[in-house]
């Protein structure tokens, strides 16, 4: 079932368009998230389902209910949504106790007294705040005052969570920590789940769908594997992954009956698809799709070593060849030294080809299958 | 069909646009602004084009209510012009001007005593240096009477002719000299405030950077900070002169008897004198005047204002003043001893004496405070503390201070709610630019625009002149500019997510503002709501137009009685609005401290 549907939806603020044209749907379970650069409007769609900020045009659905409509002159206030909204800043009132700040919301609602008690220490007691109740959001640790933000999303039994970049004030450590908690909570109460954040580990880590938005455009909706093997274009392609995927410029020609991917530097094996001939084309591999052979063990496009930059359990290598600058990801530890010649070695089952001039996926597309290859 | 839909999905936009709120509220305020700035304006600029009733005994050609170009070419060349405006004009502008310059280097010097030196005392200093701005700005004149006072205003001698024996020059009693000295001793903080401000904010890095280059501390000082600073010290010259130029009570108590006029007092005594058309245009004139230092201002440091300012205080390294050390200090003491506790004791003292100019011990008597009214004594005025004229005084003041604060205060978290939530939209920036506009106004002048639009009824709205509603009306306008800016101040503090979490779990808009905007901003705007309390209570220029004997305040009455050269009941009153006053500020203080912790 499609919780909550988003049809044409557009925002300008003055003269920027933040949201343009947008189209998305949320299945009912599902946790998704809206993942894209500072300023790609991510926020924008989030604070319009929740109902704070108003489309220019468009129709958004929830649980099958009209909440906005341009046309049809409809708009649903926010608490009428059944949603339950997490700021980045938490925004708990500092006036208010930990107690008071959860059970505001049930106030509005006018919930009667004894049940209103009882479910704000059933929240509390889920997001582990026994004893802290008398506090003030200012005496609490950072992650405290992020259990309180969920304690009083939950409390109102909101059917969709939204959540605006929750993590990105807490420190690394505690990050890791509340990911599991938020994964734990989508998976207990399984409520749908909008998430917003530019952190694409986050995204990559949490999310059923990830959605990728750029300047206001919805760039790709898929699965994090779906997203990270195969982006739907050049933007997504550049913006999931750290390091970035590599990016090589070339034409696709016809050499003595089969097909090449060729530029100044090197040549390689083309993907079989006859259409591809003639075109200029960008071909992209992921840093640890690359492997790198020492001189004595191979042949192929050789390069100098460029620069070594070890982390922990894995080497970041780059490898100079011509114009081109390969970063390679080996796991454990490497024996190359900076200047050295090696080789590397392309499988072409792990390139991606994309539209040199528009960006758009060529090979392989989206409904092949590549079965041979594992995460 | 495309162009219906398209229009009605333009016409639901609007709709929603406009419901909001922010948007209702900000109309609301426009709406106010218009009826509380605006229109009075308008009404005033009419009348100095307008044969008034009151032209008739001046001219046959007059016919109420006719246009005519009279009053201007009367005003500015006519054969009295050079009595009734540019020679007051002269003295507005000379007197302002001095006043700045000496306010500034007064209020700079301490400013940089204070913060940057190694001066003792400093935090002493610190306390008692902005305490002149508190008091009424005509607390010195009063003073200044006290001691210079000559025969010429009748009445007795002050204590200079006590004790050297021989009448004081008039050039020492009164006119510029004296306007100077003791404008310049009550606006000194305004420099004083905004120069330790912007000096406590520089980054110190700036300044350690030029030490390291090798810069001596002088060149440090005229390079590096003294640049920086200079946006600060501007706004302070615009400050001091704008109220310099408005104020009333000190020109009128030290000018008027040596007919020094300025274009604040020929105000009043125009409007006195029942030629009101001519008050008004040098109302203009005054109006004029500050918003083309305002625009300047705006024009020289507008691109300039530094945010260097990271909002926390720096540790700078203090400059040692070696053997200066005490001679700054005792400058520091002698200027707070001038500006406040010797113009303070003097009044005081006057209260105490049963007649004047007897300076003697057994001269001492509280009659002026509680004795009862006795014929031999000032016309059997009683005592002030059993007068019921000043009791009644005493209480619409109180009332008027209590009611204007709170009004103007709430307004003020209206204007901030307006403006933060509406940032960007030409709404928001309308109601904020307008709620600057009395700033541009000064004090006298507002006072006659007011007159001018309500001795009349105005449409539904009858006369309110006499009102003590039209007293309310005033001093909440003008204290607009002041309650808005820390409204809105203390609402950037309040996040937006604040309120919209509020909206999410459904609370309604009032139940958003009472439970989370007002709590969150009051602590913010307490000491503002006090501020306009005080100001309210020292007020006279602005309302000596406005007030009737049912309506006056303690500051109208010392007027008062100090025209019927009773210096006794207007000392005392004064300095009951002193202790008032002052009671108030550290109650600001006190709560300001707390805001801070």
């Amino acid at each position: 079932m499609s919780l909550i549907e988003i049809e044409n939806v557009s925002k300008r603020f003055g003269t920027v368009t933040a949201v343009d044209c947008l189209d998305l749907t949320v299945q009912a379970g599902e946790f998704l998230t809206l993942l894209g650069p500072s300023g790609c409007g991510k926020t924008t769609v989030l604070r319009m389902i929740a109902g704070l900020e108003m489309p220019d045009e468009g129709l958004i659905r929830i649980k099958g209910k009209t909440v906005f409509s341009s046309t049809e002159g409809i708009y649903l206030a926010p608490g009428k949504r059944g949603i339950g909204l997490v700021f980045q800043s938490y925004a708990l009132w500092p006036h208010m106790t930990v107690f008071e700040n959860v059970a505001f919301g049930l106030q509005v609602q006018g919930v009667e007294r004894n049940e209103l008690g009882n479910r704000v220490h059933a929240s509390l007691d889920y997001m582990r705040l026994q004893g802290m109740e008398k506090r003030y959001p200012q005496q609490l640790s950072g992650g405290q005052q992020q259990r309180v933000a969920l304690a009083r999303m939950l409390v109102t039994r909101p059917s969709i969570f939204l959540m605006d970049e929750p993590l990105s004030n807490l420190d690394a450590k505690l990050r890791m920590e509340m990911r599991s908690e938020i994964k734990r909570l989508h998976w207990e109460s399984g409520a749908t789940t909008l998430y917003v954040t530019h952190d694409q580990n986050e995204a990559l880590t949490l999310s059923t769908q990830v959605a990728v938005m750029d300047k206001g455009i919805l760039q790709q909706v898929a699965s994090p594997h779906q997203i990270y093997r195969r982006p739907a274009n050049l933007f997504v392609a550049d913006f999931i992954g750290s390091p970035t995927i590599n990016f090589i410029p070339g034409k696709v020609h016809r050499e003595e009956g089969s097909l090449v991917f060729r530029n100044e530097d090197l040549v390689l094996p083309a993907p079989p698809e006859e259409d591809l001939a003639g075109k200029e084309v960008t071909a992209a591999i992921r840093p640890e799709d690359i492997r790198v052979l020492a001189p004595e063990e191979g042949k192929g496009p050789g390069g100098e070593v460029y620069s070594i930059l070890p982390a922990g359990a894995e080497v970041i290598l780059q490898v100079k060849k011509g114009n081109l600058l390969f970063t390679i990801r080996v796991m454990g530890e490497v024996s190359f030294e900076m200047g050295e010649k090696v080789f590397l070695q392309l499988p072409l089952e792990a390139m991606v080809f994309y539209d040199k001039e528009k960006g758009t996926l060529l090979y392989p597309s989206r409904e092949q299958k590549n079965g041979s290859r594992a995460i | 069909m495309q162009m219906a839909a398209s229009f009605k999905v333009w016409a639901n936009r609007f709709r929603f646009r406009i419901s909001r709120p922010h948007v209702v509220m900000g109309i609301l305020l426009l709406v106010l602004l218009v009826a509380l700035v605006i229109i009075p304006f308008l009404r005033m600029v009419h009348d100095t084009a307008v044969w008034q009733e009151a032209d008739t005994r001046i001219s046959r050609a007059a016919k109420p209510g006719e246009w005519t170009a009279f009053h201007y070419l009367r005003v500015f060349s006519g054969r009295l012009s050079a009595v009734i405006f540019y020679r007051p004009l002269l003295h507005s502008l000379e007197t302002s001007l001095a006043i700045s310059f000496l306010a500034m280097a007064l209020g700079g010097l301490l400013a940089w005593l204070v913060v940057r030196t190694d001066m003792p005392f400093r935090r002493a200093v610190a306390v008692f240096a902005v305490i002149p701005y508190v008091l009424p700005s005509y607390t010195l004149a009063l003073a200044w009477l006290d001691f210079f006072k000559n025969e010429r205003v009748g009445g007795a001698a002050g204590i200079y002719q006590y004790l050297f024996g021989a009448p004081t020059p008039d050039w020492l009693a009164y006119g510029f000299l004296p306007i100077v000295i003791t404008l310049s001793l009550h606006y000194y903080p305004f420099t004083y405030l905004l120069l330790s401000g912007a000096l406590v904010s520089i980054d110190a890095h700036m300044e350690e950077c030029g030490e390291v280059l090798g810069a001596s501390r002088f060149t440090i000082l005229r390079r590096i900070t003294f640049p920086i600073v200079l946006p600060a010290l501007l706004s302070a010259f615009i400050l001091t002169f704008s109220r310099a130029l408005g104020t009333f009570g000190t020109p009128y108590f030290l000018g008027a008897p040596v007919r020094y006029f300025t274009l604040s007092t020929t105000i009043y005594s125009n409007i006195v004198n029942r030629t009101p058309a001519v008050a008004y245009i040098s109302a203009l004139v005054l109006i004029l005047i500050s918003m083309f230092i305002l625009y300047a201002n705006q024009r020289l440091i507008g691109s300039k204002s530094f945010v260097t300012i990271a909002g926390k205080g720096f540790r700078h390294r203090l400059t040692p003043l070696g053997k200066f050390r005490y001679p700054a200090f005792f400058l520091a003491f002698g200027l707070i001893l001038l500006g406040v506790f010797i113009p303070l004791f003097l009044l005081a003292w006057q209260t105490l004496m049963l007649y004047p100019n007897d300076y003697s011990l057994k001269n001492l008597t509280l009659h002026f405070w509680v004795g009862k009214s006795d014929p031999a004594l000032a016309e059997g005025e009683s005592g002030i503390l059993r007068n019921l004229q000043v009791l009644g005084a005493a209480w619409n003041s109180l009332e008027l201070s209590v009611l204007v604060a709170l009004v103007t205060g709430l307004t003020g978290i209206f204007i901030g709610y307006v403006a933060v939530k509406g940032r960007k939209t030409w709404l928001a920036a309308m109601v904020e630019q307008g709620s600057f506009l009395p700033y541009l106004i000064p004090s006298i002048a507002f006072g006659a625009i007011y007159l001018s639009l309500f001795t009349q009824p105005v449409g539904p709205i009858p006369s309110l002149y006499g009102s003590f509603f039209l007293l309310v009306l005033v001093c909440m306008a003008k204290n607009l500019p002041f309650s808005a800016r820390s409204g809105i101040s203390s609402m950037l503090q309040v996040a937006g997510e604040l309120e919209e979490s509020a909206v999410v779990a459904g609370a309604s808009w009032a139940k958003r503002f009472w439970k989370i905007i007002l709590p969150l901003t009051l602590t913010g705007s307490i000491s503002g709501f006090i501020l306009v309390f005080i100001a309210t209570m020292r007020e006279l220029s602005l309302i000596i137009l406005l007030v009737t004997p049912t309506t006056r305040t303690l500051t109208t009455m010392t007027f008062r009685y100090v025209e019927q050269g009773y210096a006794q009941f207007a000392d005392a009153i004064i300095v009951l609005i002193v202790l008032i006053v002052v009671a108030g500020e550290f109650i600001a203080r006190r709560l300001g401290k707390r805001e801070i912790a």
